[in-house]
């Protein structure tokens, strides 16, 4: 039976706010905006360290971004600091013109990601952001799994030249990535080897995947699990090599199945070797009201629902 | 520099822009007779820049946003005109593949733009965010950036208005190409922008006007705005301007704000603006 250590219980908005001061520690270039979520965004440390390089921009995401993309000309490296509903929805032309297409190096960091936002709602709980900065031409889309990895991711954005969306989250969730494991933007982590199956999955649901290969061992079902971070550019190879092994998979994660990744990897099968494939994402619906892990259930994109995406996908491969 | 070797050089701008517009049938003629007097003055008057060796960061220099991208024309003839790329490359705006795209870009990598701009109410926070890094950088030119009036009708030019009062960013001076004028009409029946002195003034910014046909009253007012840079404040200037400036039938009217001249039309407006420098 494959265990994985559970190394503590964070949130990954507390790895990047780590990682953040770290920064701000080292790079004396990274400065960083916040839109009234100092707190939420565990951006206070940064604040405290160099309040000469912390802006805060109240409540007005707008100017926020594109602040951060003028501030780019002169050398310094932008951070900027909201939930995911208003790093993305809510600015996304300022996003499109200013950075993404001017390819400037802001690293557009998003917390509050999803449903396991949790209570607020359906307002707050943006499923569509990874498709949104997905399609932007110049940008990285990084999800990390855990608050180690948002912590390792958000140091080694600041290292690469060009506009990027780092998305977590707010729940607190268990830590499985070792404090020094080294991350590489584009390459996944291959978590299980297996033949069977191939899982693909990132942010919260790379978790609710370990949870579920308990059942699915017992099942006698060997599963290749994948953390696939970074969304953009997709990791091709380890997918390619995975597939080529297990002959299916199931992709997880907290997003709209529509525009996620489930939706990349299969663009990138279907010109390649198609293969049967089964989501776990949220399918064309809003969110609501709920605890983190009530909604992940009601929802879909549970533990459950992992271990009964690779059921059917053998079923699939197998018919 | 003189008035009338400005007037020259003007004169030759707009001669640029009708023949660029006019080349494609496409683009934005009114909004860039309107401002080339300002552009001219500042690019060949104003800016501590240095055309031959352009660079993004702009360190130790002045620099300027285009945030009313439309009005590209103008920007491009007033660059090429003062060295930051040939001026024979005026003839491809707006063509395939061109550097000189509809809207001012950066992919291309044209010398003297750094940062797209079209999508309008964008280019003030641009500005607020550069002009706050030249200080971090301990770099103490100024920041220039221009909107068209019809612009402040976007929410963002306030966002960055309130902050940029706030945190006290004192190396901007904004202009605001006030025409009267829009796509749809004038400004006051689209949506009025009310007194807009006061407006500006009620943000916490400094406030001046001048007249942006005449070159004296624009250096003096200029001359104005940075002296009251470093003082805590912001600055704007209300600039007032005619669109079409120089070309009679664009006059008076927001009907040539995204209307290329017809070849007869071209003709006439060549008519009325004397070849200074020579054609592209």
């Amino acid at each position: 039976m494959t265990e994985f250590e559970i190394l503590g219980n964070k949130d990954t908005r507390s790895g990047f706010g780590e990682g953040l001061a770290e920064l701000g520690r080292a790079n004396e270039n990274v400065v960083a905006l916040c839109a009234d979520l100092t707190g939420s965004l565990k951006m206070d440390a940064f604040q405290k360290e160099n309040p000469e390089r912390f802006f805060q921009v109240g409540i007005a995401e707008a100017n926020m971004i594109s602040l951060a993309a003028g501030m780019t000309i002169g050398g310094k490296i932008p951070f900027t600091g909201t939930f995911a509903n208003f790093s993305t929805g809510r600015v996304y032309d300022q996003i499109r013109q200013s950075v993404a297409y001017s390819r400037k190096n802001v690293k557009i960091c998003a917390s509050h990601a999803g449903l396991t936002l949790g209570e607020d709602g359906a307002t707050h709980q943006i499923l569509e952001d990874i498709g949104m900065m997905k399609m932007l031409p110049n940008m990285t889309v990084i999800v990390p799994a855990d608050h180690n990895q948002t912590k390792q991711a958000t140091i080694a954005i600041a290292a690469h030249e060009g506009p990027v969306y780092l998305r977590f989250g707010r729940p607190v969730m268990p830590i499985f990535v070792k404090p020094d494991a080294k991350f590489i933007i584009g390459k996944a982590d291959v978590l299980t080897e297996g033949t069977d199956v191939t899982i693909i999955a990132c942010g919260h649901l790379v978790w609710k995947s370990i949870e579920a290969l308990k059942a699915l061992e017992e099942a006698g079902i060997s599963v290749e699990l994948i953390n696939m971070h970074t969304i953009k550019p997709l990791d091709i190879d380890a997918i390619m090599k995975s597939v080529g092994k297990t002959g299916c998979v199931v992709t997880a994660e907290e997003h709209m199945l529509n525009g996620g990744l489930g939706d990349s990897v299969a663009q990138f099968l279907s010109r390649t070797s198609p293969v049967p494939q089964e989501y776990v994402a949220v399918n064309d619906t809003f969110g609501e009201s709920g605890t983190p892990m009530e909604l992940m259930t009601k929802y879909g994109i549970d533990t459950q629902d992992v271990v009964n995406a690779v059921h059917k996908v053998l079923a699939r491969k197998n018919a | 520099m003189e008035t009338t070797a400005l007037q020259h050089i003007a004169s030759q701008v707009r001669r640029d822009i009708v023949r660029m517009v006019a080349g494609v049938n496409s683009g934005h003629p009114g909004g860039s007779l309107g401002c080339t007097d300002f552009l001219t003055l500042l690019y060949f008057d104003q800016l501590h820049h240095d055309a031959e060796n352009f660079t993004m960061d702009g360190i130790g220099q002045d620099l300027f946003f285009l945030s009313n991208g439309h009005i590209s024309p103008v920007w491009y003839s007033v660059l090429a005109r003062a060295g930051y790329f040939p001026v024979n490359e005026l003839g491809t705006f707006r063509k395939l593949s061109t550097r000189l795209q509809g809207h001012p870009s950066t992919d291309k990598k044209l010398p003297g733009i750094r940062m797209a701009s079209g999508s309008l109410g964008q280019g003030l926070s641009v500005a607020i965010g550069a002009a706050q890094v030249k200080r971090l950088n301990k770099d103490n030119h100024l920041v220039y950036c221009l909107h068209g009036d019809g612009e402040l009708q976007e929410g963002q030019i306030w966002e960055a208005a309130m902050y940029a009062s706030a945190r006290k960013v004192d190396n901007v001076i904004a202009t605001i190409d006030c025409n009267g004028r829009q796509i749809d009409g004038d400004v006051d029946d689209v949506i009025s922008l009310g007194d807009l002195h006061a407006k500006w003034a009620a943000f916490g910014w400094e406030v001046l006007t001048m007249d942006g046909h005449n070159f004296t009253d624009m250096k003096n007012t200029l001359a104005k705005a940075k002296s009251l840079c470093g003082h805590g404040k912001p600055v704007v200037i209300l600039m007032k301007t005619e669109m079409g400036q120089g070309v009679d039938y664009m006059m008076g009217s927001h009907k040539w704000h995204g209307v290329a001249p017809n070849p007869a039309q071209l003709e006439d407006a060549l008519g009325q603006l004397e070849e200074t420098l020579g054609d592209y």
